[in-house]
C-alpha cells in the first residue's frame, strides 16, 4: 500500500514538473468506467431489472476496487430499441469514456454494438443475450450469459433418452429461438428421435392458441417451448389451457420458459414441467444459497434468475481481468485477461472458451416442483462444461 | 379444425369488445380516440390490482373494471375530450396519441412492465370436450358473455328512447338540441359507456393474452383494423368485422403451409390482407352504408 502511494506521488510529481498535468487527470486515471446498456424500461425491463441488482449486489459485497483501481458503473436504458443501443455505447465509449460496455438485454441489442466494440478496441461483455453468433460479431465480444444451443442440446438428449420419439417444436421467430429450434431438432434427429413440425410464433404475439392447438392436433410425444425470458408466463398459461397432459403430451423446454421470476405466478399447472438451463435459484450450492438470500434481501424479495448471474459474473469477470492486468484498463489487455479465465459462480462452476471467448458452464435438467409453499426449477441432472455446440460443431468441421 | 374456429370466435368476440367503444365515438360522435386502448389497459389492471392486492375474484373484476373506467372516461369526456370535438382529425390524433404514451408510461412506472398474469376463476377452468371437440370453459364464457353484451348493444340502439336521441344527436347536433335532446350529455354518457366497455374487455381478455403496459400499441393496430373492415355506422359492422378478423388470424396461424418442415410465415399477415382488399373494394367497410352527406 504504502509502495502504491509513494510510486503515485512520484508519478504526479514528475507529470506535475514535466507537462504540468492536472489533477483532474491524474484522477481520472485511477477510475475504470463500466457502461452497462440494458433494456430498464418496455417489453424486456425484467432482464435489465435483474442484472442491475446483480450489478450492485456485486459491488455492495467485493467493493468498488480492482486492480488497483476505482470501478464506476454507468446503467443506460435502452427500451430494448437497438439504435438506441448503438448511439449509447457510442456515447458511453466517446464521452464518457468507459474501458468496458456491459449488459445487452437481446441478440440484436448485443449485435448493434458490436462494430462500437470492434472500432474503440472495447470490451463488450455480453450478460444476457444467448444467440450462438454475438461472440463471433467482434473480437472484443466476451459473454458470461449462456448461449441458446448450450442451454438446448441437453433436454433435447435428455427427451430422446426418455423414450420422446415424436416431437414438435414451438420458438418465438427470432435469433435465439431458431437457434432453439435448429439445435434441439438436430440433437433429436441425430439420436433417432423424430421432429414433426417447428412452428415460429411471432416475437410479439399476444395469442398462441392456434399454434398450441396445431401442436396439439398433431399428437407428438412431447412439445418443446422457447419464449425469451418475460414471456413465459403468458405462453404457460395458454399452454394450461388446452391440457396437454391428458393428451399424453409432455411439455418440455427452455429455462427461459419456467423463469425464475415469473415461474411463482404461474401456479400449479407448471408443476412437472422439465426444462434445461444453466441456472436455477434452486441451485444446490454454498455459493448459490449465499447469493440468492443475499439478492432477495437487498431486493424487497425479488427472486434472482439466469439473467443476475449473467450480469453478476459478468461483473466478476471484469474485476478478475482488471486484477490480472493490475488495473490496465487497454481493451486488448482485457479481453486477454478474461481469455480462459475460470471460477466459481452461484450457477456453478464456469470458465470462459479462450478460443470462443463464449462461456463454458454446466447445464441442468430440471422440474418444476412445489418447496416451501413456492415453485422451483428442481435440478435432478446436468451436463457438465457444455461449450456452446454451434460453434463446437464449426470448429469440428476446420 | 372446429377447435380453430372455437378459438377464433373467442378471440373475435373479444376484439369486438374491446373495439366497440372506438366505432361509436368514431362513428357516432366522429371523434378520432386512439385512446381507446388505454381505457382498455387500465380495466384489465384494474381487475389485476382486485385480484392480486386484495384476492377477489375474476367475476367482481370484470363490473368493477367496467364501472371504473367509465368514470376515468366521463372525467376525462368532460375535462379533456370536449375541447377537441371541434378540432380538426388530425389534431385528435395527435392528443390521442399522446395519450397513449402517457398511459403507457404511467403504466410502467406504477405497475411495472412486466407481464401481468390473471387467473381464470375456478368455475372457468379445464375444459369441455365434446367428441373430438375441445372447448375451453373460459373461452366459451368470453363468447357467451359477449354474444349478450352485443345483442343488448344491438338492442338498446335500436329499440330505446336513449338509442334514438344518440342516433338523432348524431345526425344532426344542432337539430337534435333544437328538439330538446341534450346532446352534451348524450355524448358523454356514450363516451363514458364506450370506455368503460373496453374497461370490460380488457379485465376479460387479460386472462388469456398477456397483459403489458404495451398493451393499448400492441392493440391499437387490431382496433384500427376492426374499424376499417366493419364500418363504423352501425354496430353489427365491427362485430362480423371482428369475428372474421379473428377466426382468419387464428386460422391464418394455424394453416400456414409448411415447405421442407418449416412454416411459411404469411400467418400473421391474413387480417392486414383483407383489411387493404375491404379497404380497395369497400372504402366505407364491409357493413358499412356508403356516405350519404
Amino acid at each position: 500500500m504504502n509502495a502504491k502511494i509513494t510510486r503515485r506521488h512520484t508519478l504526479a510529481a514528475l507529470a506535475l514538473a514535466a507537462t504540468a498535468l492536472s489533477p483532474i487527470a491524474a484522477h481520472a486515471e485511477d477510475v475504470v468506467k463500466i457502461g452497462v446498456i440494458l433494456p430498464m424500461t418496455g417489453q424486456a425491463a425484467s432482464t435489465g431489472r435483474e442484472i442491475v441488482a446483480a450489478i450492485k449486489l456485486f459491488q455492495a459485497q467485493k467493493g468498488d476496487k480492482a486492480g488497483g483501481k476505482k470501478v464506476e458503473v454507468i446503467v443506460k436504458d435502452d427500451t430494448g430499441v437497438a439504435d438506441i443501443t448503438k448511439r449509447l455505447a457510442q456515447e458511453l465509449v466517446v464521452n464518457d469514456k468507459v474501458a468496458v460496455i456491459a449488459g445487452f438485454g437481446m441478440t440484436p441489442l448485443a449485435l448493434a454494438a458490436a462494430p462500437i466494440a470492434t472500432q474503440a478496441k472495447v470490451p463488450e461483455v455480453v450478460m444476457a443475450a444467448g444467440t450462438a453468433i454475438i461472440t463471433e460479431a467482434s473480437p472484443f465480444v466476451v459473454r458470461t450469459s449462456f448461449t441458446l444451443p448450450q442451454n438446448t442440446m441437453p433436454i433435447a438428449q435428455w427427451a430422446v433418452k426418455n423414450g420422446i420419439k415424436k416431437v414438435v417444436t414451438l420458438v418465438s421467430d427470432y435469433g435465439p429461438g431458431i437457434d432453439a429450434e435448429k439445435t434441439f431438432v438436430a440433437t433429436v434427429k441425430e439420436h433417432g428421435g423424430q421432429v414433426l413440425e417447428s412452428l415460429r410464433a411471432p416475437l410479439k404475439n399476444p395469442e398462441f392458441a392456434p399454434f398450441l392447438q396445431k401442436a396439439k392436433d398433431l399428437k407428438p410425444d412431447a412439445l418443446f417451448l422457447f419464449v425469451p425470458s418475460g414471456q413465459g408466463a403468458a405462453l404457460m398459461k395458454q399452454v394450461s389451457e388446452r391440457d396437454f397432459a391428458k393428451e399424453g403430451i409432455k411439455v418440455i423446454g427452455t429455462g427461459d420458459v419456467t423463469d425464475d421470476e415469473q415461474l411463482n405466478g404461474m401456479g400449479d399447472p407448471v408443476l412437472g414441467m422439465i426444462t434445461s438451463m444453466n441456472y436455477s435459484a434452486d441451485h444446490d450450492s454454498p455459493e448459490n444459497k449465499a447469493y440468492v438470500a443475499a439478492f432477495e434481501k437487498a431486493n424487497a424479495g425479488m427472486r434472482p434468475n439466469f439473467m443476475s448471474v449473467g450480469g453478476y459474473d459478468g461483473m466478476a469477470l471484469i474485476y478478475a481481468a482488471l486484477d490480472k492486468t493490475k488495473g490496465d484498463a487497454n481493451g486488448a489487455k482485457l479481453v486477454e485477461a478474461m481469455k480462459g479465465m475460470s471460477w466459481t459462480s452461484p450457477r456453478g462452476p464456469i470458465s470462459i472458451d479462450p478460443e470462443t471467448r463464449d462461456i463454458v458452464q454446466n447445464v441442468y435438467i430440471r422440474k418444476v416442483e412445489k418447496k416451501n409453499g413456492q415453485l422451483y426449477n428442481v435440478e435432478f441432472d446436468k451436463l457438465a462444461n457444455v461449450k456452446d455446440p454451434f460453434k463446437a460443431a464449426k470448429a469440428a468441421k476446420k | 379444425m372446429l377447435t380453430v374456429l372455437f378459438d377464433g370466435l373467442a378471440y373475435g368476440m373479444l376484439l369486438f369488445v374491446l373495439a366497440v367503444g372506438l366505432s361509436v365515438t368514431l362513428g357516432l360522435m366522429n371523434f378520432i380516440n386512439l385512446a381507446h386502448g388505454a381505457f382498455a389497459m387500465a380495466g384489465g389492471y384494474i381487475a389485476v390490482v382486485l385480484m392480486q392486492r386484495f384476492g377477489l375474484s375474476l367475476f367482481w373484476g370484470l363490473p368493477v373494471a367496467f364501472i371504473v373506467t367509465a368514470a376515468a372516461g366521463a372525467f376525462l369526456e368532460r375535462t379533456l375530450y370536449v375541447h377537441l370535438y371541434d378540432k380538426p382529425h388530425l389534431e385528435q390524433v395527435m392528443f390521442t396519441i399522446g395519450l397513449v404514451f402517457m398511459s403507457v408510461a404511467s403504466v410502467d412506472y406504477f405497475m411495472g412492465a412486466s407481464p401481468q398474469i390473471v387467473d381464470v376463476p375456478k368455475s372457468l377452468e379445464g375444459n369441455i370436450e365434446i367428441g373430438d371437440l375441445t372447448l375451453n370453459k373460459y373461452r366459451l364464457f368470453v363468447i357467451v358473455f359477449c354474444a349478450v353484451l352485443t345483442a343488448a348493444l344491438q338492442l338498446g340502439l335500436s329499440r330505446t328512447r336513449f338509442g334514438s336521441r344518440l342516433r338523432a344527436a348524431v345526425d344532426d347536433a344542432r337539430v337534435a338540441r333544437g328538439l330538446g335532446i341534450n346532446v352534451t350529455a348524450i355524448f358523454a354518457l356514450t363516451f363514458a359507456f364506450g370506455s368503460g366497455l373496453a374497461g370490460l374487455g380488457g379485465a376479460l381478455g387479460a386472462a388469456i393474452f398477456s397483459l403489458d403496459p404495451q398493451f393499448p400499441l400492441k392493440f391499437m393496430i387490431y382496433f384500427l383494423v376492426v374499424i376499417a373492415v366493419g364500418g363504423t355506422t352501425t354496430i353489427t359492422g365491427p362485430f362480423f368485422a371482428s369475428i372474421l378478423l379473428g377466426v382468419a388470424d387464428v386460422a391464418g396461424k394455424y394453416y400456414t403451409p409448411t415447405i421442407a418442415g418449416h412454416q411459411i410465415q404469411v400467418g400473421g399477415f391474413v387480417i392486414y390482407t383483407i383489411m387493404v382488399l375491404v379497404l380497395i373494394f369497400r372504402p366505407q367497410g364491409l357493413f358499412g352504408r356508403a356516405p350519404g352527406k
